[in-house]
């Protein structure tokens, strides 16, 4: 399969959108909502009987079944369960869950509906852009329709009851991952977050929880789950998504204007080593990739597909690497592979 | 040994990780667990708050004065004891949060800043809400009118009670 193919067939809505309210710099919006059903045990304390009709309870309330497919992680290669993490269609704890741990996903891959994760019931939905409202709809419709078959924990008090007490309250977690080089280019970046976090937010790394935050890229999410009502907080981030946004640009404006010799060498440099680079590690090849999508918003390089960006920073990813060559690859292969991807996509004119 | 993964480097690094419920050892190089690191995403966070939780959930002021052994609670839906709730930090189902209120609450607190949910509420505990609201109410009218002896009133609000109820009862919404 050409990698153009390869692309088309693998690439999930989030990733080839391009219209949408920055998406040059907010990369995608994710909603998730954690339920569970009343008086069975949470996945982690159930046993299998309890799991499997959890999944059975669960996959009864999908009512298209035409709109999507399921995949049962236990069926599922390592490798596969890697992409679906690699993709941000499910959780990285999902991976490691039990025999009956699995994902409805619709056809468009901008709706997850995990089973038996740390909480019985997760709903995600990733849509391209800033686009929280749309997300928070769409979640809300589904969760109405398990609802209406299924008996959720919840108390008056301390609303969704989940497994983990940071959950607690509406259940939400809202996200928006945002690319931020000129921020971090001009050593404001620090002093950004340290505020965000002072509003009750959370910032993390582009793959969630410890990780670190690669490329440029971050993830801003709710702390708060309890004492605020869903729309107060996709409010919230929206809000201060945009303030760092607005910084962000402020910031690729005066580098354009008071330091365009830097940014210049730095958007080359990057695009020259990727251009021609014959192997690379994921997280070099990540932080170059950032200067060139910079490059690419501020109209330095031209002839670059729109969606390179969100394309490669999953398909250079060791999960994608193996199913596109369609084998196990060892570290040191994938470096060279990763090389070779990047070439075929920068080349294109 | 040699790396598993990319059999060059010298392997110092044991890796274990759950498939399938089996448990998998892995022995790896720094490079390739680095990497492994990196695919798996870890959930470095979640641990820590737990502990940190488990760690606050251990203070037990009771014990400490009577300097006895007291019964602890045991979650009669999912079995889940206070030993191990208060271990891992974590709750095993939906009922445990009733069992274990005592302990979480003032926790709750400071973890979510010790407010109420004022967010959606599914269509079946709403339901439920406003008839338990509405009893409440009923109840106090009750009260009120048989302090203020109108029996005939009292009888009313009586009968709608029971009303409600037998509702209840029947798993109305
Ligand atoms: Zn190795
Ligand atoms: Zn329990």
């Amino acid at each position: 399969m050409s990698l153009d193919n390869f692309i088309k067939k693998h690439a999930s809505n989030w990733m080839k959108e391009g219209k949408g309210e920055y998406s040059d710099i907010v990369i995608s919006s994710r909603i998730r909502l954690a339920r569970n059903i009343d008086n069975i045990p949470f996945p982690q304390l159930a046993d299998q009987n309890q799991q499997k009709q959890v999944e059975k309870m669960v996959s009864e309330t999908i009512d298209n079944k035409d709109h999507y497919r399921f995949l049962l992680m236990s069926s599922l290669s390592y490798e596969d369960r890697l992409t679906l993490v690699e993709k941000h269609l499910i959780s990285p704890t999902l991976i490691n869950e039990s025999k009956y741990s699995g994902v409805w996903l619709n056809n468009e891959e901008t709706v997850s509906i995990m089973i038996n994760e740390e909480d019985h019931i997760r709903i995600q939905v990733v849509l391209p852009s800033l686009n929280l409202e749309e997300g928070l709809q769409v979640a809300d419709e589904i969760d109405n329709l398990i609802e209406s078959k299924l008996e959720y924990g919840f108390d008056e008090q301390k609303g969704y009851l989940t497994a983990c007490p940071t959950n607690l309250g509406t259940g939400l977690r809202a996200s928006v991952m945002v690319h931020l080089p000129a921020l971090v280019l001009t050593k404001q970046i620090n002093r950004v977050l340290t505020a965000v976090s002072q509003l009750g937010l959370a910032v993390r790394g582009i793959y969630g929880e410890g990780s670190e935050s690669l490329g440029n890229i971050l993830q801003i999410s709710n702390q708060v789950t309890l004492g605020q009502s869903e729309t107060e907080i996709i409010d919230n981030l929206r809000r201060v998504s945009k303030q760092i946004i607005d910084h962000e640009l402020n910031s690729r404006k005066y580098l354009m204007e008071e330091n365009k010799v830097a940014l210049l060498d730095k958007v080359y440099r990057a695009y020259g080593i990727l251009s021609n680079a014959y192997t690379i590690t994921s997280k070099e090849a990540l932080e170059l990739l950032s200067y060139v999508k910079l490059g690419v918003d501020l109209e330095l390089l031209d002839g670059i597909n729109p969606h390179f960006f969100k394309e490669l920073i999953v398909i250079t990813r060791p999960g994608f690497l193996q199913k596109l060559y369609g084998q196990q690859l060892s570290s040191e292969v994938r470096d060279i592979k990763r090389a070779e991807v990047i070439r075929e996509v920068l080349q294109k004119k | 040994m040699l790396c598993q993964e990319c059999s060059k480097r010298q392997a110092s690094v044991h890796f274990t990780k759950i498939v399938n419920g089996e448990k998998m050892e892995l022995k790896l190089c720094e490079v390739c667990a680095k990497e492994r690191g990196d695919l798996d995403l870890g959930h470095g966070e979640h641990f820590s708050f737990h502990k940190l939780l488990a760690g606050l959930l251990d203070i037990d002021e009771l014990q400490v004065i009577g300097e006895k052994v007291i019964e602890k609670v045991t979650c009669k839906n999912c079995g889940l004891t206070e030993q191990v709730f208060v271990n891992s930090g974590r709750l095993g189902c939906s009922t445990c949060y009733e069992t274990f209120g005592f302990k979480l609450n003032p926790l709750l607190k400071r973890i979510q800043g010790g407010t109420a949910h004022v967010g959606k509420v599914p269509v079946r505990a709403g339901g439920k809400i406003r008839i338990k609201r509405e009893m409440q109410n009923l109840r106090d009218k009750l009260n009120l009118c048989i302090a203020k002896e109108n029996f005939e009133q009292a009888a009313i609000i009586r009968d709608e009670i029971r009303q409600l109820e037998k509702e209840t009862e029947r798993g109305g919404s």
